[in-house]
C-alpha cells in the first residue's frame, strides 16, 4: 500500500508539536477569518502570507500553517451566511439560502451544527479524495508539454467565470487584466524590460502578493466606509449549542452525495468552490422536490451546500498540486504561497517533494478533526468574535495587511500599489467584474505566455503547434491538448446558453 | 443614455488597452528571439480585453448603486490618508502614522471621535507589540533621530 506508506511519511512530519500547535493557531484564525463578514478564505490567507514569511518558517510550517486557515475560513465563512444573511466569502452564499431562514426559525445553533458536520464530511471525503486521484493525475501530467500546458491555462481562464459569474465579457475582461499586469517587467525569454514605463520599481514586475492583499483586504475598507458598518452583527446571540442528532442522521445522503459532486466541480481547473456549492444546492433541491421546501429554512439546504463548499475546496487542490493551476481563488493564494515558498507545483512534486506533499496531506487531515472540535462545542466563541465593531476591525486588518507587505519588501512603492489595487478591486467589484481571475492572471500570466512560446519554438512558429505538440512524430495529433481546448471553447460559451435555463439564485431578503 | 457605468469603465479600459498594445510595439527585441517574441503575447492579451470591452458597451448590465457624494468624498480621503501611510511609513516610523491613519479610517466608517482615537492609538501600540515582539518583525517604533 504505497498510499499508506506515504501518509506514513507525511504525518511523520505533520504530528511534530510545533506543526500540531501551528494548524491549531491556523485553524483558530481561519475561522475567525471565515467567520467576519468581508473577510473570506482568500483575504484571511492573503493576509497573512506575508506575516508567515516575515516570521522565516520553513516550507512545511508555513504551508500547514497556511493551508489550516484556508480550511478554518472555509468552516468560517458559514457562521455568517447563517446569523447575518452576509456570505463571508462567495462559495457561502448558497448557506445563506436556508441557514438564515433556519436562524430567523430559531434554530440558529441546529444550522450551525449541522453545517459543520457538514463541512468535516465534505472536507474529509475531499482529502482522501485528494490521496487518491492527485497521484494518478500527477502521472497523466507527465505527458504534458508547452501545448498542453498552454490550453489548460485558456480552459482554467475560460471557465473561471463559468457559470457562477453574471456576464462572461466582464469574467473575460477580468483575466484580461490580470494577464496584462503580468506581463510587465523583464521579459522572462530576452531579459528586456517591457511595458514598465520607465519605472525601475517596475522591473521585477508586479508581486502577486500585493496584488491580492489590494483587491482583496484593502477594497473591502472601503466597501465598509460606504456601509458606515451596517452590517455588523451586534446583538447575535445563540441559545445553548446542542448536538441534532436527527438531522444530521437524516441529512447522510444529503452530505454524501454533495461531496462526491463539489469534489469532482472542484477538480475541474478554473471551476471551483462556487461552482461545487451552487451544483449540489440545485441538485439536493431538484432531489427533494417542491416536498423538500428548500429555501424556508430546512437542514438538507444547509448541509448541502457546506458539504459541496469543502469538498471543492480540496478537489481544488487536486489541479493545484499536480499541474500548477489552481481551481479557485483561495487556491489561487496558495498557489502563490507555494510558488513564494520556492516549490513549483506539477508532476514532479510528488516525486521531489513528498514531505511537502504527503506532509500536507497528513496537515489536512489534521485540521479537518480540529475543526470539528472547534466548530462544534466552541462556536460561540467565533460567534462572540462577530461582535467586534467593524470600526476597529477594519483599520486593524488594513494596517496588518500593510504592515505584511511592506515588512516582505520593505518598499513604500509596494505600498502604494496596494492601495491602487484596493482602489481597482473597489471599482471592479462595484461594477460586478469577478477579481478572482485578476489574481489568476497574475499570477500564471507569465507561465501562460512561456509555454505558448515554447509551443511555438517547438512547432517553428506554426499555429498547429498547439495540437500537434510533438514534433517527433509530426502526423500525431495530441489527444489531451485538443481536448482540453476543445473544453475552454465549450468552457466559455455554453453558461451564456445555459443561463436562460439555470439562474443564480439570489441572497434572500429579509 | 443610460447604463453608463459599464460604458464608461468599457471606454476607460478600450484606452488603457490601446496604450498597452502601442507601448507593446515599443518593446526592443533582443537579437536572439523566439517566433512569438517579446510582443505577440502582451498585444493579443490586450485585444481580447477591447473585445471584452466593446461587449461591454454593447451590452451593459443595470447600474450598481454608487455611494452618494459624501460617502466618495470620504473614500477619496481614506485613500489619500492610505498614500500619505504609504509615504511616512519609513521616515517617521511605525507607532505615529499607524495611530493617526487607523483612527481617521475608524472615523470614516463610524463617526465617533473618542473611539476613533482610542481605536487609533489601540492599533497602533497593540499592533507593534504584536509585531515586534511576537512575530518578531523589524518594525522602528520612531523616526530616526527623534529620541
Amino acid at each position: 500500500m504505497e498510499i499508506l506508506d506515504n501518509l506514513a511519511l507525511g504525518f511523520s512530519i505533520a504530528l511534530s508539536p510545533w506543526t500540531l500547535m501551528l494548524a491549531v493557531l491556523g485553524c483558530f484564525i481561519g475561522t475567525i477569518v471565515g467567520a467576519l463578514p468581508g473577510l473570506g478564505p482568500s483575504n484571511g490567507v492573503a493576509i497573512m502570507i506575508p506575516i508567515t514569511f516575515s516570521m522565516g518558517l520553513d516550507a512545511v510550517s508555513a504551508l500547514v500553517l497556511l493551508t489550516s486557515i484556508y480550511y478554518g475560513a472555509m468552516y468560517g465563512g458559514r457562521i455568517s451566511s447563517i446569523l447575518l444573511n452576509i456570505p463571508g466569502d462567495e462559495p457561502a452564499l448558497m448557506t445563506t439560502l436556508d441557514g438564515y431562514p433556519m436562524a430567523k426559525n430559531g434554530r440558529a445553533a441546529d444550522a450551525l451544527v449541522i453545517s459543520g458536520v457538514a463541512s468535516f464530511v465534505g472536507a474529509l471525503l475531499a482529502t482522501i479524495g485528494l490521496m487518491l486521484l492527485a497521484p494518478l493525475l500527477s502521472r497523466v501530467a507527465y505527458q504534458f508539454g508547452p501545448g498542453e500546458y498552454f490550453a489548460l491555462y485558456l480552459l482554467a481562464f475560460a471557465t473561471l467565470g463559468g457559470i457562477s459569474s453574471n456576464n462572461q465579457a466582464k469574467a473575460a475582461l477580468a483575466s484580461c487584466i490580470g494577464l496584462m499586469i503580468a506581463m510587465i517587467g523583464l521579459d522572462p525569454n530576452s531579459g528586456l524590460p517591457r511595458l514598465t514605463g520607465g519605472n525601475l520599481h517596475l522591473y521585477d514586475g508586479i508581486d502577486f502578493l500585493v496584488a491580492i492583499v489590494g483587491l482583496f483586504a484593502v477594497s473591502e475598507i472601503f466597501f465598509f466606509i460606504e456601509s458606515h458598518g451596517k452590517s455588523s452583527a451586534a446583538g447575535v446571540t445563540i441559545d445553548k449549542v446542542r448536538v441534532p442528532w436527527r438531522d444530521i442522521w437524516s441529512t447522510r445522503w444529503t452530505m454524501l452525495r454533495s461531496s462526491f459532486l463539489g469534489f469532482f466541480a472542484g477538480v475541474l481547473p478554473g471551476a471551483g468552490a462556487s461552482l461545487g456549492s451552487f451544483m449540489t444546492y440545485m441538485m439536493e433541491k431538484s432531489i427533494a422536490g417542491d416536498k423538500g421546501k428548500f429555501g424556508t429554512g430546512v437542514p438538507k439546504g444547509v448541509a448541502a451546500p457546506e458539504a459541496g463548499n469543502n469538498a471543492a475546496a480540496g478537489g481544488a487542490l487536486v489541479p493545484m498540486l499536480t499541474l500548477g493551476v489552481p481551481g479557485s481563488g483561495t487556491t489561487a493564494v496558495l498557489l502563490a504561497v507555494l510558488v513564494t515558498l520556492n516549490i513549483t507545483p506539477g508532476p514532479t512534486l510528488f516525486t521531489d517533494r513528498p514531505d511537502v506533499v504527503w506532509g500536507l496531506i497528513a496537515a489536512l487531515l489534521i485540521a479537518n478533526f480540529v475543526l470539528l472540535f472547534m466548530n462544534v462545542p466552541m462556536v460561540k466563541v467565533f460567534v462572540k468574535v462577530l461582535q467586534v465593531p467593524p470600526a476597529i476591525l477594519l483599520p486593524g486588518v488594513t494596517m496588518v495587511s500593510f504592515v505584511g507587505i511592506y515588512s516582505l519588501t520593505g518598499s513604500y512603492f509596494d505600498l502604494l500599489l496596494v492601495v491602487g489595487f484596493g482602489v481597482l478591486g473597489y471599482l471592479l467589484r462595484k461594477l460586478d467584474i469577478p477579481t478572482v481571475p485578476v489574481i489568476l492572471g497574475i499570477l500564471l500570466g507569465h507561465q501562460m505566455e512561456k509555454q505558448l512560446r515554447d509551443a511555438m519554438v517547438l512547432s517553428d512558429g506554426s499555429a498547429w503547434g498547439l495540437i500537434y505538440t510533438r514534433p517527433s512524430q509530426p502526423e500525431d495529433i495530441s489527444y489531451i491538448a485538443t481536448g482540453l481546448l476543445i473544453a475552454a471553447v465549450l468552457g466559455f460559451f455554453a453558461p451564456i446558453f445555459l443561463r436562460r435555463f439555470i439562474t443564480k439564485p439570489q441572497r434572500v431578503s429579509d | 443614455m443610460n447604463r453608463l457605468s459599464d460604458r464608461i469603465f468599457g471606454l476607460a479600459m478600450i484606452c488603457v488597452a490601446l496604450v498597452y498594445i502601442a507601448s507593446a510595439m515599443q518593446v526592443q527585441v533582443s537579437f536572439l528571439s523566439d517566433p512569438v517574441g517579446s510582443k505577440a503575447f502582451p498585444i493579443g492579451v490586450a485585444s481580447v480585453a477591447i473585445i471584452c470591452c466593446v461587449v461591454m458597451i454593447l451590452r451593459p448590465d443595470e447600474e450598481p448603486d454608487w455611494p452618494v457624494m459624501w460617502t466618495v468624498v470620504s473614500i477619496i480621503i481614506s485613500v489619500l490618508l492610505l498614500v500619505g501611510y504609504s509615504y511616512a511609513l519609513k521616515p517617521m516610523g511605525f507607532l505615529i502614522p499607524t495611530a493617526i491613519v487607523s483612527g481617521a479610517l475608524s472615523y470614516q466608517i463610524n463617526p465617533k471621535p473618542l473611539s476613533a482615537v482610542l481605536t487609533g492609538l489601540g492599533l497602533s501600540i497593540g499592533l507593534f507589540v504584536l509585531f515586534r515582539y511576537i512575530l518578531d518583525l523589524g518594525l522602528v517604533p520612531f523616526g530616526k533621530g527623534w529620541f
